[in-house]
């Protein structure tokens, strides 16, 4: 499976208009839920996700709010006490800043702090990820400030089915949802059918996107086709390679990583956000932890560099590409296998 | 043709989309604090009215006084105490009708108690035995907030969801002189005025934020005066007149319930107490500005007016200690008790269903409860959620 070449499929919906049927049905569906953010409503969003919402639902429940994150959060936050399902868009991921001390303080914690009494079923939804010329402060991968916050769940589509699945599943959530929606493939298709939308794993559950018995890749959102790329071209090396989209990163889906882990005991992670720090770290630890014994080589990953993210014109050497990830796949000490089978892998 | 190419023809204009969006004037607030107490407006007041805030005002004054005691005993983690501004935390509470919401920050626990809040369920936090001890809908009163001014913008947004299901609910929500300086004051301000969002924002200018006083904090010829840049009415009013405050919050809440949108409230007031307990106020205030404000007391003002109408004796304040001291004795004595703690609740609400790392952190520390020979007291399996429990 790679994003490209579905031309032949009679119905191709791009992944930012799965997104959109998933709010509008959602919508339809139960009066609760409510879209607002900046220019959601006439406009249908920077994106165009929110295309028709206003129209179709009215501005009371498709709001062009003023432009101030931290009041849209906030306001979402007394909409959830009072038995809404506010739907957030934040225009960009270095737009959902100013609303971090609402998210931290209020939106991940209410639940907890009340003991249950005011759940907060808020889906916050994020544009993220670099690869499409932006400039600055609208490319950043800002999920490891997400997932390091407890309350909250984290959860990246890579496919059409997923942005829709996932969405929904997000929607419907009684927990808050940080839906990090990759830029880069918002006008990716691959076939889906709007009319009859495949069932998808709830969130929480990552998908082997391809089997494979030489190694694991294990990735989410934007780098999931370069994965895909990366593990057509290992077959060429000799490389058997499977690739894992974990779908959601909190919760984390240890059971299906580490059953991979356990049968190729060779791993990299994968993602653009940057290493030190980033969930790549966290990955390779829970791996290091629940399969050592299995492991044939350090867990590795392949990450943005430790750098602000770069301007347009440079940010094609951050993004890990297909070339890093065989490099890497390369440095999963496959000497020892040689000496085993003779020099042959 | 252009404006050059005909020379004596322009007019200087407005620009094409430029049109006055309101008249300020009526937004603006009162020239000085609004006083009732003492003036011929008091003499409209309802007596019951007047008797229960009196009630009220003795009763919180107590309160504060056995909090503070408690932080002492080592009872209370910490009390930020509202001793002198106790007349806006009555009348904000005695302003609402049951299906209103009140939003407090960390110093509005009496408001919290004068809403109906049982006073040792609204001392949870300050104790330290969970963050929230009550259920907000109980008495429709959002958990004590302590981020500054981070519970305005969800007040806008409870009003702002009540209205669009078409229910009579007004939010009222406190916040200090200090916390007027944060973004979210501002943006809470903006949103419930674009969207005639029936709530009232209080605020309570004690005159510092910790220990900087009101004159860096702002340049703003009042703090009622930002209403007039969100475009909806600003009132100003003496804090520590009880009659006052309630007189100018039911306007507002009424404003507000009838589709008027907001309004801001600046009570001034004054903090007799240092910030809280672990705060030393003789560093940045002098006893002489203190001593101004005692003799500028909210229920000596209240006292004087009701006994001075022969509305009020010496039985009837003796009656008022009286029921304050009994309050006070109970606080006491359910506060020595020692709260019922469950280690394993830690894991209990963090999400509607725990995810595999935390049934794992759970099991962690069930193990460690049991080697250390202190089981949880639920000692339950399954740590899933649940009903609130209370204590």
């Amino acid at each position: 499976m790679t994003t490209a070449a579905v031309g032949t499929v009679h119905r191709a919906t791009a992944l930012a208009q799965a997104l959109g049927r998933a709010l509008r049905d959602a919508m339809a569906e139960d009066p609760s839920v409510h879209v607002l953010g900046e220019d959601v409503g006439t406009l249908g969003g920077v994106f165009r996700v929110t295309d028709g919402l206003a129209k179709e639902f009215g501005e009371d429940r498709c709001t062009d709010t003023p432009l101030a994150e931290a009041g849209i959060l906030g306001a979402a936050v007394g909409m959830a006490m009072y038995g809404l399902r506010p739907v957030v868009e934040m225009q960009f991921d270095a737009f959902a800043y100013p609303a971090f001390e609402q998210l931290v303080s209020h939106v991940s914690r209410m639940r907890n702090r009340t003991r249950g009494a005011l759940p907060m079923p808020i889906t916050v939804r994020v544009p993220y990820g670099g690869g499409i010329g932006g400039v600055e402060h609208h490319s950043d991968s800002s999920e490891a400030y997400y997932l390091a916050t407890p309350g909250l769940h984290v959860v990246a589509p890579a496919t059409v089915a997923d942005a829709y699945g996932l969405l929904r599943a997000a929607i419907a959530s009684d927990d808050p949802v940080i839906f990090l929606e990759p830029k880069r493939l918002y006008w990716s298709k691959d076939g889906w059918d709007p009319e009859r939308p495949e069932q998808v794993p709830g969130i929480g559950r990552a998908v082997v996107r391809r089997q494979g018995t030489s190694a694991t890749l294990i990735t989410y959102g934007p780098s999931v086709p370069v994965c895909m790329e990366a593990a057509e071209a290992a077959g060429a090396e000799g490389w058997d390679l499977e690739v894992i989209d974990l779908r959601s990163l909190v919760p984390f889906d240890e059971e299906t990583v580490c059953a991979s882990v356990r049968r190729t005991g060779r791993a990299v992670v994968v993602h653009e956000s940057t290493g030190f720090g980033g969930p790549g770290g966290e990955i390779a630890a829970r791996i290091t932890e629940r399969c050592f014994h299995h492991l044939e080589a350090p867990v590795l990953r392949v990450a943005g560099f430790d750098i602000p993210y770069p301007p347009p014109m440079l940010e094609k050497h951050q993004l890990p590409g297909v070339d890093r990830v065989l490099d890497a796949v390369a440095r999963l000490q496959w000497e020892s296998e040689w000496t085993s089978e003779g020099g042959v892998r | 043709m252009t404006v050059l190419e005909q020379p004596g023809s322009y007019r200087p204009a407005p620009p094409p989309a430029w049109q006055p969006r309101t008249d300020p004037a009526p937004l603006l607030p009162e020239a000085e604090p609004l006083r009732v107490l003492g003036t011929p407006a008091a003499g409209g007041l309802d007596p019951v009215l007047l008797g229960r805030m009196y009630g009220e005002l003795v009763r919180g004054r107590r309160y504060n006084a056995q909090a503070t005691a408690l932080t002492r005993q080592g009872r209370l983690a910490v009390y930020p105490a509202s001793t002198g501004q106790e007349a806006c935390q009555v009348a904000a509470a005695l302003a609402l009708e049951p299906q209103d919401w009140l939003f407090p920050s960390y110093r509005d626990t009496l408001a919290a108690v004068a809403r109906g809040l049982d006073p040792v369920d609204a001392l949870t936090l300050l104790r330290g035995d969970w963050h929230t001890g009550y259920d907000p809908h109980e008495h429709r009163v959002a958990p004590l907030c302590t981020p500054l001014a981070t519970q305005l913008p969800h007040a806008v947004g409870l009003a702002h969801a009540a209205r669009l299901k078409g229910d009579d609910v007004v939010a009222l929500a406190l916040v200090g002189d200090g916390g007027t300086s944060e973004g979210d004051f501002h943006e809470a301000l903006n949103f419930a005025a674009v969207w005639r969002a029936p709530v009232v924002f209080l605020v309570q200018n004690n005159g510092f934020a910790i220990s900087v006083p009101l004159a860096k904090q702002t340049a703003a010829p009042s703090l009622a005066h930002k209403a007039v840049g969100y475009g909806m009415p600003g009132r100003l009013v003496d804090g520590n007149d009880v009659a006052a405050v309630h007189q100018v919050l039911t306007e507002a809440v009424r404003h507000a319930r009838n589709g008027g949108g907001p309004t801001l409230v600046e009570a001034v007031t004054y903090r007799m107490d240092a910030h809280t307990n672990a705060d030393d106020a003789t560093r940045y205030r002098s006893d002489a500005e203190v001593e101004a404000w005692r003799a500028h007391d909210p229920i000596a003002l209240l006292e004087r007016e009701l006994t001075g109408r022969g509305l009020l004796d010496e039985a009837g304040i003796r009656e008022a200690r009286e029921a304050a001291e009994r309050m006070a004795a109970d606080l006491r004595e359910r506060m020595n008790r020692d709260p019922v703690l469950d280690p394993m609740e830690l894991f209990t609400h963090v999400y509607a269903e725990q995810t595999a790392q935390l049934r794992e952190q759970a099991a962690q520390l069930r193990a460690e409860l049991a080697a250390a020979g202190e089981p949880s007291p639920a000692c339950r399996e399954d740590d899933g959620p649940q009903e609130g429990r209370r204590r």
